[in-house]
C-alpha cells in the first residue's frame, strides 16, 4: 500500500492506494502514527479513493487513529469511500463516530 | 451440473492473504460473478485466512489449507489450519469481540464472513485447529 501525504493548516491528509488487510495494516498505522506525532496534528483526513480492496483491518486502522486524535480532542474523518469499503465500514457501526465527506475538499471545509 | 474443485496451501504469513483471496477469487470467477460477488468472497477469504494467521498459529511457518468447490452455482470455500483453535467459539464470533485488543483489530471478522457468504460454519477443537466453512451461491446470468 502506498500513501501520499498533505498537509492543509492544522490537519494531515493522507491519500492511501491499494489494497487495506492485516498485512498492509501495521505498516500504514505505523507511518501515520508517525507523522502525526511529527507534527503534532490533531485532525486527520483519510482519503480511501484509490483503495482498491479493504476487509475488517480497515476499521481497526481508522478507529485506532480515532482513538488516539479523540484523546486530544481531534478528530478523523473519511473521504471517497466507494460502496465496496462502505459496505465493510457500516458492518462496525463506525459512522456514527465518524465523519463521511464526498471528497477531501469537503472534509477539509468541515473539520 | 457442474463441479470443480481446487485445493491450495501456503505458509502462515500475512504476505499470503492477497494471494489467497485472489486465488480464490480467481477460481470463482468461472461462475460468471458480478463484481460485488467476487468482493463478497475474496473479503470473506481474507478475515479467514487472517484469523488463521493472527488467532491459530503463533508462527509463520505453518500452513493452511484452502478448499474451493464449486458445485453448479454454489461456492463452497472451507479454509483451515491446525492451529490452537478456538477457546469459546460463542465468544469469538459476537461482533466487536477480539481475544488480541493489542493488535487494534475491530473484533469484525466473523461478522464479515456472515455478511458476506450465504452460510458460515465453524468448526474448532482446542489444540487441534480451526476449519472455516463458507458457501455462497451465485446468480447466474440470464
Amino acid at each position: 500500500m502506498h500513501l501520499n501525504f498533505e498537509n492543509n493548516e492544522d490537519k494531515l491528509i493522507v491519500y492511501m492506494a491499494g489494497e487495506l488487510d492485516h498485512h498492509s495494516a501495521e505498516e500504514v498505522r505505523n507511518i501515520i502514527d508517525d507523522r502525526l506525532e511529527r507534527d503534532s496534528y490533531n485532525k486527520l483526513i483519510m482519503d480511501f479513493e484509490n483503495v482498491t480492496f479493504m476487509d475488517s483491518s480497515g476499521i481497526g486502522v481508522v478507529i485506532g487513529r480515532y482513538k488516539k486524535l479523540h484523546m486530544r480532542n481531534g478528530k478523523v474523518c473519511v473521504t471517497n469511500i466507494k460502496s465496496s469499503v462502505k459496505r465493510v465500514f457500516e458492518l462496525s457501526g463506525m459512522f456514527k463516530i465518524i465523519m463521511l465527506y464526498d471528497d477531501v475538499k469537503q472534509a477539509v471545509n468541515n473539520i | 451440473m457442474c463441479y470443480n474443485k481446487i485445493k491450495i496451501e501456503f505458509l502462515s504469513k500475512s504476505q499470503n492473504e492477497g494471494f489467497a483471496r485472489v486465488a480464490v477469487a480467481a477460481f470463482a470467477s468461472q461462475l460468471d460473478p458480478t463484481i460485488e460477488e467476487i468482493t463478497d468472497v475474496k473479503t470473506a477469504v481474507s478475515e479467514a485466512v487472517t484469523n488463521a494467521i493472527i488467532h491459530g498459529y503463533e508462527s509463520d511457518e505453518e500452513m493452511i489449507t484452502i478448499e474451493a468447490i464449486i458445485n453448479g452455482t454454489e461456492l463452497t470455500v472451507i479454509v483451515k489450519d491446525v492451529g490452537k483453535g478456538i477457546d469459546n467459539l460463542e465468544l469469538a464470533m459476537q461482533p466487536l469481540y477480539t481475544s488480541r485488543p493489542d493488535l487494534e483489530r475491530s473484533g469484525m471478522g466473523f461478522t464479515v464472513m456472515e455478511t458476506f457468504m450465504d452460510s458460515l460454519e465453524v468448526k474448532s477443537d482446542k489444540g487441534r485447529g480451526t476449519s472455516i466453512i463458507m458457501k455462497k451461491i451465485f446468480n447466474p446470468l440470464n
